[in-house]
């Protein structure tokens, strides 16, 4: 029925809608699941991405909890940056922040390192020596760059005498850029490697490599470089239709790849690298090397009677759900980020999906309600292939491709739009996920 | 990417150019709209004499914006590699002439008002 009344609209009642729409969408954004009131004490090991977002979340979600972080390290590493500090595209500062600015009001960070945690009597103890009781413990510690593995090396050595090793730190990030400028002017035989153990990222060292090449091409002295990629196994990655496109693309490119050789030794003076292989040992000589050493859990956990004792025995990795992230042996405690032992997920898109899934997990336990989200894998690399072009890589614990924008976004198409999300909307993104809002 | 709503949208532009540089750039975008918008009711009609300069300066802005952003990224448009490539990169270039084409007649129209029936 029509009214004679009916409100027409004019432009003040317009303008109204409009900001009445405005105001539904932005607070539509901003629902938060309710908070729930507990004394539970919480404690995490780490503050690095998954440690620090976790906080962050929990704080919105949790209501007199006591949480309290345990990390010795000032600096806030963003550690995606480091393949761009090393190709020379930004600052070694372009990685570091302050790990207090990230952090919450109300957490207690403990600037110490975690020496010891007993799962029977739940506590932690620091090196500091102050122990700490606990609810529920997260351990999200990262894990250990084994340099002392790789013989004949040390990290002093990075930027002589064409070594380089980027997963290192900010400033090694910088001296790997500094070898390989110079293996750019001049040329030769550049080596460029992984470790045999799982590791953080397996990405990168492909970016280096692709990075490098492209460097060389844009100083006109590609044609001065041979370029050899030493792949621990027998495949360049661990997703094989991925694996596949790199392998044709590193024929595109000129670069070579050699299967199943790992770093064993190094000759720093006679430039000189011992690979193992399926055959034994091979040595190569090269001018520019880049190493990424073994990676194992941390000695604390370790130690500690939490890693598997059937599974990567030689790494440590957390016993746990790969789903719940949960230990298999102490419910209270659950692994986040590097330090899990799961199948992938040594990234920082990984944590973003892991945080959600833990924070769920401890919540529902305060709760006692059922815990619903699970981590089924996601992993995400922006794969460099040149400066300007990345594909932007997703997938999951069954080597399904897992592509966020299907039908727009091809996962496997060298893009500049895949670039554009790796140097400009990555640690934006990286950044509203430490503040627990992504 | 786990999930995209607005207020994540919000959360990584405010980390992309800082959160103050982020809302001045917002509010400066909303006072050139308003006052484009106060320009075209105050004088009720389009000035196709001013709109002829705004047009002129369309691919001057477009030929800005992409300029900026290949600068911002060390990219070039050798990098376009497919077609989602080609609508970012003529998206960037139509929202930098759009852009300026209202600025440019924002700023006739305020610098220099509409003249009582001599212009029409």
């Amino acid at each position: 029925m029509h009214s004679p009344k009916s409100p027409a609209l004019n432009r003040r009642g317009f303008l109204g809608l409009a900001a009445g729409a405005t105001a539904l969408t932005v607070t539509a954004g901003n629902a938060q699941a309710a908070t729930v009131k507990t004394n539970a004490k919480i404690v995490i090991i780490g503050a690095g991405a998954g440690g620090t977002a976790l906080s962050n979340r929990l704080m919105d979600r949790l209501e007199g909890a006591q949480i309290t972080l345990i990390d010795p390290r000032k600096e806030h590493l963003y550690q995606p940056g480091l393949t761009l500090v090393a190709a020379g595209l930004k600052p070694a500062d372009y990685v570091t922040s302050e790990t207090s600015d990230w952090l919450p009001k109300g957490v207690t960070l403990i600037q110490e390192k975690a020496a010891a945690i007993d799962p029977v009597a739940k506590t932690v103890s620091t090196d500091g020596g102050q122990t700490l009781t606990y609810d529920f413990l997260v351990v999200a510690p990262g894990l250990i760059l084994d340099h002392d593995a790789i013989e004949g090396f040390s990290l002093d050595m990075v930027g002589e005498n064409g070594i380089g090793a980027l997963y290192a730190g900010p400033q090694y990030a910088a001296a790997t850029w500094k070898a390989a400028s110079k293996f750019i002017e001049e040329g030769g035989h550049g080596i460029f490697t992984r470790p045999g153990t799982e590791m953080k990222c397996a990405g990168a060292p492909l970016k280096h490599t692709f990075l490098i090449d492209d460097r060389l091409r844009r100083a006109g002295n590609r044609g001065k470089a041979e370029i050899t990629y030493g792949a621990h196994d027998g495949a360049l990655f661990g997703v094989p239709i991925v694996s596949e496109k790199v392998r044709m693309l590193f024929g595109d490119r000129d670069i070579a790849p050699v299967y199943r050789h790992t770093v064993k030794a190094i000759d720093a003076g006679a430039k000189r690298v011992t690979f193992n292989t399926a055959e034994g040992t091979e040595e190569m000589d090269y001018d520019y090397i880049h190493l990424i050493p073994p990676q194992r859990a941390p000695e604390v956990i370790r130690q500690s009677g939490l890693s598997w004792a059937d599974k990567w025995t030689d790494q440590g990795w957390v016993e746990c759900d790969m789903a719940t992230l949960q230990h298999l042996r102490y419910p209270e405690i659950w692994a986040l980020g590097d330090v899990a032992g799961v199948p992938k997920g040594k990234t920082a898109a990984s944590v973003k999906w892991q945080v959600p899934v833990v924070e769920d997990q401890i919540v529902s336990a305060i709760a006692g309600t059922t815990p619903t989200e699970t981590y089924g894998g996601y992993t995400s690399c922006p794969m460099i292939t040149k400066i300007g072009r990345a594909m932007l890589v997703e997938f999951d614990y069954n080597n399904n491709l897992t592509p966020s924008f299907p039908g727009i976004i091809p996962p496997l198409e060298e893009l500049w739009i895949s670039w554009l999300m790796k140097e400009v909307a990555l640690k934006a993104t990286y950044n509203a996920m430490l503040r627990g809002k992504a | 990417m786990k999930e995209l709503t607005f207020e994540t949208l919000i959360a990584v532009f405010e980390e992309i150019f800082g959160r103050g540089l982020f809302w001045i750039m917002v509010a400066a975008a909303a006072v050139v709209t308003l006052a484009y918008l106060f320009v075209l009711i105050r004088d009720r009609a389009v000035s196709w004499r001013k709109f002829l300069w705004a047009q002129l300066s369309m691919p001057v802005g477009a030929v800005a914006a992409v300029w900026f952003v290949m600068g911002m990224t060390h990219s070039s448009p050798a990098d376009i590699g497919g077609a989602v490539d080609l609508i970012v990169f003529l998206g960037v270039a139509v929202m930098g002439a759009i852009g300026m084409a209202i600025l440019v007649y924002t700023l006739e129209s305020l610098v220099k008002p509409r003249k009582a029936k001599l212009e029409s």
